[in-house]
């Protein structure tokens, strides 16, 4: 398949892709952001934690996850073949698994003994758990109240899995404050404490990492579809909240301008979004320079999203890029779509989806008339939706009330 | 010569220190930033801190949080704090640095914000989330504006980025007495003098120390030569505190004006 010439070589040496990015935190966190950064170039190339990573990645996550052939939807629908790519079926339950382990071996490679992490829907906060628990690291997992109220079940795993679940109840008390209390707990810890990072948001070098660390989505989609014969997805579709599973699925095809790359943001409710590419307009917030919800004075907005994992006034620089470059192209759908698509695939596949990917889901729902047949589209289905049953079993109250 | 730079001059003429005060703009509410600046100089204040309220203020610990969001719940912008500082300014000389994050620079647009500040008297600039070397345009916009751009520097930052944000600042250069967000603390930790006697070696410029300096007997050691000799201390959050507690008081600033007047008198007995 036709391949760009130049090839793409973001974030450039001073950590921006293109205007996007750079490293906007107090001066006691750079020493550590150039150490992380030189631990993670030394161990990217380094074989025996090649080897370690992706000895962990196949025996304990459970990759490569399956690229699901979804024949009953695209019966039904009629248009494109549609797959889905199954990080829903990664150990615990989403693609947060993939950064998680390969930043708790960095961490350990760079002698540190405690992990801290931020949480929203609770995926990240579970993985990291998961990852301490598994490398005998000390956990602390900061996480909006209203985040531990919506998402109890992810709570109740953090705890039995050994970290500590830290409330965190400032702002809107959603993910971008529980980012907030985590940069603070690193600036005053930062000797024996790394920050585990779960989106491709903040200062360099995290954007990196974490799309590094989830690339494996779009290079195993490249691999299927190789070594079936076939010609690469037409298009590739994904939620974007901090915008990791967009970027893990998107990262490997981003040379390649025939696939059509689409990611999806949360229109939420009556105006209040987490829709920063398609809303908002450039600033800086959580160390780096891209795109946020905030108000003419430049204050941040509370975002809101029915996903949890989609509320975030943010999202990552690198995505920021591709949108200006013209290489992603960004689209938002609403709460209330998001429950119809949450319903659809699990009644027409059997498959419970996270409320994030039931976002990409709804979209494909309306865009699939826009598909021919003979194309394929490939889904990523970033999460499975156990957490937000009490979400979809509330709303149906409500509704019914 | 700027007035940051007059005031350390007649500091060192008279073998004096700095006494740096940091309050939150805009809360109670503007008026009263007004009111409680021109006491400050009153009691013995040689620099008048001013932050600017931002809704994610992640360099800061819980008091000056707090200060913020009441400073944003009264509708406190940017602007209208340029518009106190020259009310300010039509009835003082004292130094003003406002200290804020980037984002409301940013969204107020650097170019005007700057050329603005240069115009109504702001002397200095402090913006924590700007580390030396990253968007160095603001330095060109600042310098241009005749603002100085004052860096930070921490406890673990190694010598080569010291010589580096020594180069890039102006006015004076600010130690970050600990690693972690502001806030009084009660114990402050040593290495404050090693640090303070690195920056001073490759600095010409006053270096100070804020971050947890809260009492007047702090305030001293840092600037005694066993603390490490500082040409001044910011006091900010302890400031807020009696802020906090004074609101809607008529005792706020005589509380205030007391407090300070302690910090000077302890100072004065280096």
């Amino acid at each position: 398949m036709a391949k760009n010439r130049e090839a793409y070589n973001y974030p450039d040496a001073r950590g921006y892709f293109g205007r996007f990015g750079g490293r906007f935190v107090p001066e006691t966190l750079i020493p550590a952001l150039d150490e992380l950064e030189s631990g993670y170039r030394k161990i990217r190339r380094d074989p025996a934690f090649r080897k370690e990573y992706q000895r962990l990645l196949h025996d304990f996550a459970g990759r490569p996850t399956p690229l699901y052939f979804a024949a009953r939807m695209t019966g039904d629908l009629g248009r494109a073949r549609i797959y889905i790519k199954r990080e829903d079926l990664a150990h615990t339950g989403a693609h947060k698994i993939n950064n998680a382990l390969g930043q708790v071996l960095l961490a350990r490679r760079l002698g540190k003994t405690r992990i801290i992490a931020e949480t929203g829907a609770g995926q990240h906060g579970v993985a990291v758990a998961t990852a301490a628990a598994f490398l005998g690291l000390a956990c602390e997992v900061y996480m909006g109240e209203e985040d531990i109220r919506r998402q109890h079940l992810n709570v109740v795993r953090m705890e039995r899995l050994g970290a500590k679940v830290v409330p965190v109840n400032s702002g809107s008390r959603t993910l971008k404050d529980a980012i907030n209390e985590a940069i603070r707990d690193w600036v005053t810890n930062v000797d024996h404490t790394h920050y585990l990072l779960g989106s491709v948001v903040g200062p360099h070098p995290y954007p990196m990492i974490v799309r590094d660390f989830q690339s494996m989505i779009g290079a195993e989609v490249k691999k299927e579809f190789s070594s079936r014969g076939n010609r690469f997805p037409d298009y590739l579709i994904a939620c974007v909240g901090g915008g990791s599973n967009a970027a893990g699925i998107f990262y490997p095809f981003i040379d390649y301008p025939r696939v059509r790359k689409i990611g999806v943001e949360a229109a939420g409710v009556r105006g209040i979004s987490g829709a920063s590419l398609c809303q908002g307009r450039p600033g800086v917030l959580h160390g780096a320079y891209t795109y946020l919800l905030q108000d003419d004075d430049g204050q941040i907005k509370e975002a809101h999203s029915i996903a949890p994992g989609l509320d975030y006034p943010g999202v990552g620089p690198e995505l920021s890029y591709w949108k200006e470059a013209g290489l992603v192209e960004y689209h938002q759908v609403g709460d209330r779509e998001a429950v119809t698509g949450f319903k659809y695939l699990a009644q027409v596949e059997g498959i419970i989806p996270a409320l994030e990917p039931s976002h990409a889901v709804a979209f494909l729902l309306k865009f699939i008339k826009k598909t021919r047949k003979g194309e394929s589209v490939v889904l990523n289905l970033s999460g499975r939706g156990d957490k937000d049953l009490g979400i979809i079993e509330n709303q149906k109250k409500s509704s019914n009330a | 010569m700027n007035r940051i730079d007059e005031s350390f001059s007649r500091l060192r003429e008279r073998k004096k220190k700095a006494l740096i005060t940091y309050i939150t703009a805009g809360d109670p509410d503007l008026e009263a930033t007004i009111r409680i600046a021109l006491e400050l100089e009153q009691c013995g204040a040689d620099i008048i801190e001013l932050g600017i309220p931002f809704s994610d203020p992640l360099a800061d610990g819980a008091t000056i949080q707090a200060a913020s969001a009441r400073a944003l719940n009264r509708g406190t912008t940017l602007k209208g704090i340029l518009s106190a500082v020259e009310k300010i300014r039509r009835r003082s000389e004292v130094p003003l640095v406002l200290m804020g994050y980037l984002n409301p620079i940013l969204a107020l647009g650097a170019e005007r914000f700057f050329a603005r500040a240069g115009t109504v008297g702001v002397d200095g600039v402090i913006i924590p989330d700007l580390p030396a070397g990253e968007m160095t345009t603001i330095s060109k916009l600042a310098c241009h504006h005749g603002v100085a751009l004052i860096f930070l520097v921490a406890p673990n930052t190694p010598e080569e980025r010291i010589k580096m944000i020594v180069r890039e600042s102006r006015g004076y250069i600010y130690c970050v007495s600990v690693k972690g967000v502001t806030g009084a603390r009660t114990k402050l930790p040593r290495t404050i003098g090693s640090m303070v006697q690195r920056v001073k070696k490759s600095s010409s410029l006053p270096v100070v120390v804020g971050f947890g300096i809260s009492r007047p007997d702090q305030a001293r050691w840092v600037c005694s030569p066993r603390g490490g000799g500082a040409d001044g201390v910011v006091v900010g959050s302890a400031l807020i505190k009696v802020i906090e507690k004074c609101q809607g008081k008529s005792s706020l600033l005589p509380s205030l004006s007391q407090f300070v007047r302690t910090l000077r008198k302890s100072l004065d007995g280096v």
